[in-house]
């Protein structure tokens, strides 16, 4: 009876002290931990990126690109799977007039969506004159204003890289800086009918960049657009490329979601990715592998460039700090260390020490080859589509899934993603941007 | 005195107290109500509720997208392909288990292993194994089977991946069915199956004319857990496939995790959950035991 009694008193403890745990702890997660504050250097600086934002880039942020910082800098990064957190924090914080924080980390593209609450950096910039980023690319950091509203910060791109045992079955006379795109279905028609294996490959997996290849390498060389040209018959070309090429692709393309990993265990010989995909293979197995631009098409060589930015909101508590943070991560000694730590190429200083090692150096004379190109044809990622952006990576998954995988009817198809795809444009209201035609108002599947 | 009298006329009352069952089961219910009944009320309101107003139009949009017809026959098909072949495999298994041999203790650890592993993981082992530089090739080779690399998950070759997920599938859920198999044999008395022995019956006459009857309450539990199970196969699947296959519940997560609609996903929800209480009251109606042939 005494036990019944104690088993009531026990579990009514529990509970009140899990009620009691919970509420603390629901405190302690709403507000931010309150941390000493540090009298030295910058003092205490809040960063907030959405680039640099997988957990292994997360940690080698914190431990390798800021350490050596004079200041407390609290690197955080929106929650996996939700983008729209940075925006709705940023704006939130604008609104209410006061924020906690005082450097942000975002895409070019980003910046256009939440430019009304920038600061001018300009005095920033000037201060920066000497370490050496291309003023093309500080002009970007103006969005279009006199304003130097974000300093260049990270760049990347998508590159091919190849095996040295797929080099002897290019075709006559190609060159692999300067292929095309006939000369690149040759090339995988001739690895699969000599070697009898397939052994080029793209990341159409789950977490796979393939629709990046779409937007920004396949239509843009081949109809010269990524949206006005949607439905157009050289986008229909580009898709029945597509098809053509796939029969001689690795099968298990549509497995792949980071091609270093099958490029160094042999199955793949040729593939494209996003640069930081693929440096682990370049890094670990230099003399194995070739770096090059992708392929060249009727209406030039498609190029994706990748530009993330530093700016400070207007609500920044610590606006010193933020720009102190900012001369550091685009010092020399830092931005030489982000291609190694996290596979994005600097944007200051035109020459990378010997240090950098074999591999990475063939990765970035590629880059330089896709820039430099003189039929370079530059795509920008999609810009002001907000969280829609899943929903336009999606028409394009879902076009190649039809086309190329099931051998849908292209005509048919294109329509109907088509339609979709202008209702995306139409929701969000968003301009064409390049390799389209600027529009006047929203952009126009034609 | 009193001070020990009065905590057991306390006890006393609450035992006789009539409420007293129900505030026993109350910290369930209520986290049952907490943690699922009441996220499956917000599942179907996110599904209908959109902007302010009341629609089916996720429903419409989950209809007509591209894979929702693919993700539903894959779906159905290893529902329909893996719980007979489990069923099989997992009363062989707990046969085994149950059969007084040596090292019956082993093979339960192997058996079991296989539960302690997520299935995330699990579908990364036999990525690993089935991959074209995978364990399996390499074995092969070695042993001089083969010449060349096969491709086990290619896409391109009618049903090389829906075995590749059975497999790996089986692999991973086999054990639990064998669990709740076990604990039903083991309260099966020997006297019954003794008993038919004496009457002449053969080791398979038993199992069908003995123990498979009185294992029928097991066996609805299990069906049941396996069907709902089945229709939320999801990481197996994204790790093995990729994009190549795709079921109800990766489409729900595609359409939350990549195309920021939580309407859509939460269609995709709602429809595994109708489907799984159909396929389990079909299968509750089907096994329904008459309270007269229950053991007791």
């Amino acid at each position: 009876m005494r036990r019944i009694a104690l088993v009531v008193a026990l579990v009514a403890g529990l509970a009140a002290a899990f009620a009691f745990a919970s509420t603390v702890g629901g405190s302690a997660a709403a507000t931010p931990a309150a941390k000493p504050l540090s009298t030295a250097g910058a003092g205490d600086v809040v960063f907030f990126s959405n680039q640099l934002a997988q957990v292994s880039e997360i940690s080698q942020v914190r431990n390798t690109l800021l350490k050596g910082f004079d200041g407390n800098v609290d690197y955080i990064t929106p929650p996996v799977g939700q983008p729209q957190v940075f925006f709705n924090r940023v704006q939130a914080e604008a609104q209410a007039g006061r924020g906690t924080i005082s450097l942000l980390g975002a895409l070019h593209g980003d910046y256009l969506v939440i430019q009304q609450y920038l600061r001018d950096l300009s005095p920033v910039a000037k201060q920066l004159s000497k370490a050496g980023i291309p003023k093309d690319l500080l002009a970007l950091g103006k969005l279009g204003t006199k304003k130097q509203l974000y300093i260049p910060w990270i760049q990347a791109t998508y590159i091919m890289v190849a095996n040295r045992k797929a080099l002897p079955y290019l075709p006559k006379g190609a060159n692999v800086n300067s292929l095309t795109y006939g000369q690149f279905h040759q090339w995988a028609k001739n690895i699969a009918t000599k070697t009898g294996q397939k052994r080029v490959a793209f990341p159409a997996g789950t977490n796979g960049l393939i629709p990046r290849f779409f937007q920004g390498y396949l239509l843009p060389s081949f109809s010269g657009g990524v949206v006005t040209t949607f439905k157009s018959k050289q986008a229909i070309s580009g898709w029945l490329y597509m098809k053509s090429l796939w029969r001689y692709m690795h099968p298990q393309s549509l497995s792949y979601n980071f091609m270093q990993d099958p490029l160094l265990s042999g199955e793949v010989w040729v593939a494209w990715d996003h640069v930081a995909r693929l440096v682990n293979a370049l890094r670990t197995r230099p003399d194995e592998f070739v770096a090059f631009p992708a392929p060249k098409g009727p209406k030039g060589r498609g190029y994706m460039p990748v530009l993330a930015g530093l700016a400070v909101p207007k609500t920044a508590p610590n606006a010193a700090g933020a720009n102190q943070l900012i001369r550091w991560m685009l010092g020399v000694g830092t931005q030489a260390k982000t291609l190694g730590s996290v596979g994005f190429f600097p944007v200051v200083g035109k020459r990378l020490s010997k240090q950098t090692g074999a591999g990475l150096l063939k990765m970035n004379a590629a880059v330089g080859r896709a820039q430099r190109s003189a039929d370079a044809l530059k795509s920008l990622l999609p810009v002001g589509l907000g969280t829609e952006g899943g929903n336009f990576n999606k028409i394009y998954t879902d076009t190649f899934v039809r086309i190329v995988v099931r051998g849908e009817d292209p005509q048919k198809v294109v329509n109907e993603e088509g339609a979709l795809l202008q209702a995306i444009l139409d929701k969000t209201q968003a301009p064409c941007w390049a390799p389209d035609p600027p529009s006047r108002g929203t952009c126009k599947v034609k | 005195m009193s001070t020990v009298a009065q905590p057991a006329t306390l006890g006393r009352r609450l035992r006789r107290w009539e409420g007293l069952p129900y505030a026993l089961i109350l910290p369930t219910v209520a986290y049952l109500g907490l943690f699922f009944a009441w996220p499956m009320v917000q599942a179907f309101e996110l599904a209908f509720h959109v902007d302010g107003t009341w629609t089916v139009a996720p429903f419409r949009t989950m209809y007509h997208d591209v894979n929702f017809h693919q993700a539903l026959t894959f779906t159905l098909l290893l529902v329909a392909v893996i719980v007979p072949i489990q069923f099989v495999l997992a009363l062989g298994m707990a046969l085994i288990v149950n059969a007084k041999i040596r090292g019956r203790g082993l093979f339960l650890a192997i058996f079991i292993l296989p539960l302690a592993i997520s299935d995330l993981a699990a579908g990364l082992v036999w990525q690993s194994i089935l991959t074209e530089r995978g364990y399996l090739n390499t074995v092969l080779e070695k042993i001089g089977l083969i010449d060349q690399e096969y491709i086990w998950l290619d896409p391109t070759k009618s049903n090389h991946l829906l075995v590749a997920v059975v497999v790996s599938e089986l692999w991973r859920s086999t054990a639990f069915v064998m669990v709740i198999f076990l604990a039903g044999l083991q309260g099966i008395p020997h006297e019954y199956t003794e008993a038919a022995e004496v009457f002449g019956a053969g080791f398979f006459q038993r199992v069908r004319q003995v123990i498979l009857p009185l294992l029928k309450p097991s066996i609805q539990v299990a069906l049941l857990f396996r069907i709902i199970f089945a229709f939320e196969a999801f990481a197996v699947i994204i790790a093995i496939t990729g994009r190549a296959k795709t079921t109800l519940a990766t489409e729900a997560w595609r359409w939350q995790a990549e195309s920021f609609d939580s309407h859509v996903a939460a269609a995709y929800s709602s429809l595994i959950l109708i489907l799984s209480l159909l396929f389990a009251g079909v299968v509750v109606w089907l096994l329904r035991t008459p309270r007269e042939q229950m053991l007791r």
